[in-house]
């Protein structure tokens, strides 16, 4: 039988968005195929990446991802100019991991400072993470979206039981949400359709599906992904049409196979955990991501390498 | 080309007889082109239509075998283009690239790295299947020696390569009986190749520089008489790769076209010269169909991740991983240490296993068989509630291992603790843990 290019019709699109402000500001979205298939549609926007800044110094990272780090580790402002001007990170990922009242606890106002700072200090977009904690974040990340008045950060992440009390704030001052939902392509529905009727523009919403580590449940989050695609290209299902951000460098670096020391089995120790971290992001930029938020300068330098090649 | 449901019926004896398992013929014959059914169920049909419906009831891609013993590397078969929509089910075959104009310390150390890099991981072994020795020194008699000596020395399914008829003859001479893959046949070479394939019984591999110059190659193949086929396309760029793989994939599950209806071989190693980049190349053709994936080196830090990789997409959605029940020490606990319970999915056990041994407390974490589910969804099923987990952790052995009787539960299931108390009796204690493993680190540190 002769060779055609076996085409697929799709009839949806993924809305574009706007990260940021001013000169640098980004935009994602805009697909109209499937990811990197550019026989049949376009990707005006390439996949963006996000460098990690922890508000405070980490106490159980790996010498291979500390090492990039090692001079800013105290100072999160610094942190964030060396990720944005020497790593040149498209987006910060401001992770307030310290605000976690099961750790440190840090009160939110104390938080806000730390995230409005961060922000005055780059001119790229950031990204606000909060600790996942749905009570504390519901405050803290109300608080940041004020303090940060009109830069229109992305404000994550929003779950189910706070979009309500952040999604106002987003509002209100003008931010971006990511609304995050536990590997479910229909929890993620729901969520996208609350924040709608709550008044979220559409031009304001990313969704972050969870993000499982390589061998620790990667293929969940590949596979609502790759659904969600589908659903959104095909199925012109219109509250799926969101670009997607991963946040997956913390699930790989915790992992002991990423931490391991060197051996003759598991090979050079910060090759491997770069491998791990660039591995993972190869696999959810082929199921759909937008924007990665990554760690390790290497593996950062190798997925920008590959979505080049993939679009070349 | 694959019929449709009506086309297949006309071939069927319409008696409706319902022996099939299936009450109208009709029926039967869209669950034929559905393939969820087998010809053989039907035991009135002609020899003639048999004849017919054989041929287009073949599985859309062609599964091949290659390699022998334990170690047989099976590709094809695959039924979807999204893993959710059923399941990927012939992992790739990873390969390492031998070549016979290697200095001998180099062989040695390549077929050293074959054999160690074995990993365990959740009950299974990962590891690397195959070797593709390269005739690159152009003397057949170098080629067949080096065969000879990665065979004794390695139980690996075989890739040989070679532009040469000779040299893979002598090659052959010495591994037919371990089915290797015959790499490649081109249109320059096809007659040649085609009768080493028939002479030696094994696959042969069908390259050309694009995919309209390889489907008028594989039908040349198919139609000298070789069917197992496996294809290279051609493409050494990172992006025509990835479209080669997706046309190829498409081209047979959708346009149902025969002659690309065949597993992949795919080369990283000729795409980059940089081993980190040449994981990465790997990683995406692995989610993206690639049958055979042929890597310059293997070393554990992209081995590693590349296994598991492949493990976690050709993983089954519709069946979740599953832990065996037992108790699992994690950083040498003793008989003061806490002991928690969770749940026998795979991802649970991984997550809960992981948080532990961040927080550096040692600890025994017994896993219940809920048959794969996550503690939340055990618990809505019976499976994860007050009494069957007292009546686990009775027959479980723990007080032989802990001279205490605490016991930790997940917070998400907080209100069966009443009812697991009772099961257990008064000298337990039940406590609560946090609902999520990411809050484990500071509730053990707090001490239990």
């Amino acid at each position: 039988m002769a060779f055609a290019i076996p085409k697929t019709t799709y009839t949806g699109k993924i809305k574009e968005v706007v990260l940021g402000k001013g000169p640098k500001a980004i935009t994602v979205g805009g697909e109209t195929s499937y990811p990197f298939h550019l026989f049949e549609g376009e990707m005006p926007h390439p996949p963006r990446i996000a460098i990690e800044v922890y508000d405070t110094p980490p106490d159980d990272w790996s010498e291979a991802s500390l090492e990039p780090y090692r001079d800013v580790l105290r100072d999160p402002v610094a942190w964030a100019k060396k990720a944005a001007e020497v790593y040149g990170a498209d987006l910060i990922a401001l992770q307030l991991v310290s605000t976690d009242p099961n750790g440190l606890n840090i009160p939110s106002d104390q938080a806000t400072e730390t995230a409005k700072k961060v922000a005055a200090a780059v001119d790229i977009p950031v990204i606000v993470n909060g600790s996942g904690s749905p009570e504390k974040d519901a405050e803290l990340l109300r608080k940041v979206a004020e303090a940060c008045d009109g830069m229109n950060l992305v404000i994550s992440p929003v779950v189910v039981d706070n979009y309500k009390q952040i999604g106002a704030g987003a509002i209100a001052y003008k931010h971006t949400v990511a609304a995050n939902s536990p590997i479910d392509i229909n929890l993620a529905k729901q969520l996208n359709i609350l924040l709608g009727n709550l008044g979220v523009p559409d031009g304001q919403i990313i969704v972050d599906p969870t993000t499982g580590g390589l061998g620790y449940g990667i293929e969940y989050t590949y596979s609502v992904m790759e659904r969600d695609r589908m659903a959104a290209l095909t199925q012109q299902d219109e509250r799926l049409q969101f670009p997607i951000i991963c946040n997956l460098a913390k699930e790989i670096w915790k992992t002991k196979e990423a931490k391991a020391e060197d051996s003759p089995l598991m090979g050079n120790a910060a090759k491997r955990g770069v491998l791990m971290e660039a591995i993972t992001a190869q696999l959810l930029l082929l199921a759909g991501a937008d924007v990665l938020i990554m760690r390790h300068p290497e593996a950062i330098r190798l997925v920008r390498e590959m979505i080049t090649d993939l679009m070349a | 080309m694959a019929l449709t449901g009506i086309q297949i019926f006309k071939l069927l004896p319409k008696t409706n007889c319902g022996e099939c398992g299936v009450p109208t013929c009709l029926a039967f014959a869209m669950n034929l082109a559905a393939a969820k059914a087998e010809l053989a169920s039907c035991p009135y049909i002609s020899a003639e239509s048999k004849a017919l419906l054989s041929e287009a009831s073949a599985p859309p891609i062609r599964p091949v075998s290659i390699g022998s013993g334990d170690n047989v590397v099976k590709i094809g078969g695959e039924t979807v283009l999204f893993r959710h929509e059923k399941t990927f089910v012939n992992k790739p075959g990873l390969a390492l690239m031998i070549s016979d104009a290697m200095p001998a310390d180099e062989v040695a150390g390549r077929i050293k790295s074959f054999n160690l890099l074995k990993y365990e991981w959740i009950g299974l072994v990962l590891r690397a299947e195959m070797i593709a020795v390269r005739n690159e020194s152009g003397d057949a008699g170098q080629f067949a020696a080096l065969v000879k000596k990665v065979m004794d020395e390695t139980d690996a399914a075989l890739i040989l390569m070679s532009d040469s008829a000779d040299a893979l003859k002598a090659a052959l001479q010495v591994s037919a009986q371990r089915t290797p893959l015959i790499y490649a046949a081109t249109d320059g070479n096809m007659e040649a190749m085609v009768a080493l394939a028939k002479e030696y019984k094994c696959p042969l591999a069908a390259k050309a520089a694009n995919l309209e110059d390889l489907t008028l190659l594989t039908d040349k193949i198919s139609a000298a008489g070789v069917k197992d086929i496996v294809l290279d396309g051609g493409a050494r760029t990172v992006r025509g790769a990835f479209e080669e793989q997706v046309f190829v994939r498409r081209a047979a599950l959708v346009q149902k076209n025969r002659s690309l209806g065949f597993s992949t071989i795919a080369f990283p190693c000729e795409m980059t010269k940089e081993p980190m980049k040449e994981a990465l190349i790997a990683a995406a053709l692995i989610a993206k169909y690639a049958g055979i994936i042929v890597l310059s080196d293997f070393q554990g830090e992209s081995l590693f991740p590349l296994l598991v990789a492949r493990l976690n997409i050709y993983t089954d959605p519709q069946r979740p991983m599953m832990m065996q029940q037992g108790i699992y020490p994690i950083g040498n606990p003793n008989e003061d240490s806490p002991v928690l319970v969770t749940t026998n999915f795979a991802l649970t056990y991984f997550i809960v296993s992981g948080e532990i041994e961040a927080s550096r407390v040692p600890s025994w974490l017994m896993v219940m068989d809920t048959e794969g589910l996550s503690v939340l969804t055990a618990w809505a099923a019976g499976k994860f509630v007050g009494d069957a987990i007292g009546q686990f952790v009775k027959k479980s052995g723990i007080t032989e291992k802990v001279k205490h009787r605490k016991i930790v539960i997940p917070g998400f299931v907080a209100a069966v603790s009443g009812d697991l108390e009772e099961e257990l009796g008064s000298e337990w204690e039940v406590k609560i843990g946090p609902r999520e493993a990411a809050h484990l680190a500071p509730f053990l540190k707090l001490g239990v």
